[in-house]
């Protein structure tokens, strides 16, 4: 999440008080993101140093400082919005190491230990579900962040599903050769410019 | 009381060494206003766990309650009355009849059932316009795009007393805005004194569902557990 970014968004509809960006900020993202007011006026200040910003000149620090935004930051925001964040490199994701691993441990259930964190996953997306319902099909920031929250269990589910079945299948069609190690022996680079 | 209840319940298909055990020893119960998520993948057994809950097909052994009436009890009449009055049926594809306009498709059931045509059509109307879909009443299924017509389906389903909606990947072919508006509209029907079970292999369906089961070569093999209150979810958020 990056808040200047969000921030910089919300000074281009117009200039606003640093108490008022945080209200719109927390609004617009469904109040999922709650922002501290410290947070915000020490990433404004941040702003103001790289000249993305700027505030009324002679007035004190605090809650009636008006900030608005420079052309320097529109074109750093109409940049940020184009710049695809870095999904590319592998994450160590925990889960999938707990698979690799209990698929070939002796006196463990792989498919017992999918159907736990399937559970959990699955549990969590009911939460999330609820929040979205409560919300009312209206609050379109807060269906927008939720919406998120839900694609990316949804993933991981779908990803525990395959995994399932493929090991399913490996156990019906023993290997010729015998097992690999654990972990993939090379690490395949994806998105390397 | 439970709306259903399987007890026990196992279904094989074929004999010998075609044998093929669908449901093995299923215990399933889904109170009044609950909706359930049965979920599993391909060839679990899910559709048939809801036919048989439909009381469209028998078990082999075991038992099914509806509203705390044993169906094995029933007889063939007595069944057909039961689906006619008491159960909603949803299907992936919205078995609409083309020659019926939406308010007339919902009707049916209750026509069917006895009623006559002028009270049958101002229940189908007035089910169409508490689920906001009073636009679509006088088209004709081919007038309506895949998400209208599945809301149509959801009407038909609970028109009448029904008191139990039962779906099969009510959203299959739907994008997502439009599974979505299927998942709210099934939702707020299993609120008060209907009872619902969607099966599903997609999870952003089920968890619309109070409770989700899961089925595995047709057990159940786990359940969700009841939820913690949104402000627990949302608290490691805060703290960031």
């Amino acid at each position: 999440m990056s808040v200047p970014h969000a921030l910089l968004a919300l000074l281009s509809e117009g200039p606003k008080y640093g108490l008022q960006l945080r209200q719109d900020f927390e609004a617009r993202t469904g109040e999922v993101w709650p922002l501290n007011v410290g947070q915000v006026y020490t990433t404004l200040q941040r702003l103001e140093r790289d000249g993305l910003v700027a505030s009324d000149s002679g007035t004190e620090d605090g809650p009636q400082r008006h900030f608005r935004i420079t052309p320097a930051g529109e074109a750093e925001l109409a940049a940020w919005l184009q710049t695809p964040p870095d999904l590319s490199s592998p994450p160590r994701d925990e889960l999938v190491i707990k698979v690799l691993v209990a698929a070939r441990l002796p006196g463990v259930d792989v498919h017992q230990v999918i159907q736990v964190h399937r559970r959990h996953l699955v549990e969590l997306m009911q939460q999330w579900t609820r929040i979205k319902d409560d919300g009312g099909a209206g609050d379109l920031g807060l269906g927008l962040a939720v919406d998120a929250e839900l694609f990316r269990l949804d993933s991981v589910i779908r990803w525990l599903d395959a995994a399932d079945g493929r090991l399913k299948r490996a156990a019906l069609e023993p290997p010729d050769q015998p097992p690999a190690s654990p972990l993939p022996r090379r690490r395949r680079r994806v998105g390397a410019r | 009381m439970a709306a259903v209840e399987l007890q026990g319940v196992s279904k094989r298909y074929g004999e010998g060494p075609a044998e093929v055990h669908a449901l093995r020893h299923v215990d399933l119960v889904v109170e009044e206003g609950e909706l359930v998520a049965v979920m599993g993948p391909s060839g679990s057994g899910k559709s048939t766990l809801l036919t048989i809950a439909g009381t469209l097909e028998d078990p082999t052994s075991g038992e099914v309650l509806v509203r705390g009436a044993p169906v094995s009890a029933m007889s063939r009449n007595d069944r057909a009355r039961l689906r006619r009055r008491s159960i909603g049926f949803v299907f992936q594809d919205f078995n609409l009849l083309a020659g019926l306009t939406a308010v007339e498709n919902v009707a049916l059931p209750l026509e069917l059932d006895g009623v006559n045509a002028r009270a049958a059509r101002a229940e189908g109307t007035a089910v169409l316009e508490s689920l906001g879909l009073a636009d679509a009443a006088g088209r004709f299924p081919d007038e309506l795009s895949g998400g209208e017509r599945q809301r149509v389906a959801i009407a038909r389903a609970v028109v009448g007393d029904r008191h139990l909606l039962l779906a099969d990947e009510p959203s299959g072919a739907l994008d997502s805005a439009n599974a979505e508006g299927v998942m709210r509209l099934i939702r707020s029907a299993c609120r008060e004194d209907v009872a619902g079970i969607v099966v599903t292999h997609d999870a952003q369906l089920a968890a619309w569902a109070d409770r989700v089961v899961f089925l595995r070569d047709g057990r159940v093999v786990d359940q969700t557990l009841p939820p913690p209150s949104p402000e627990d979810l949302l608290e490691p958020y805060h703290q960031r």
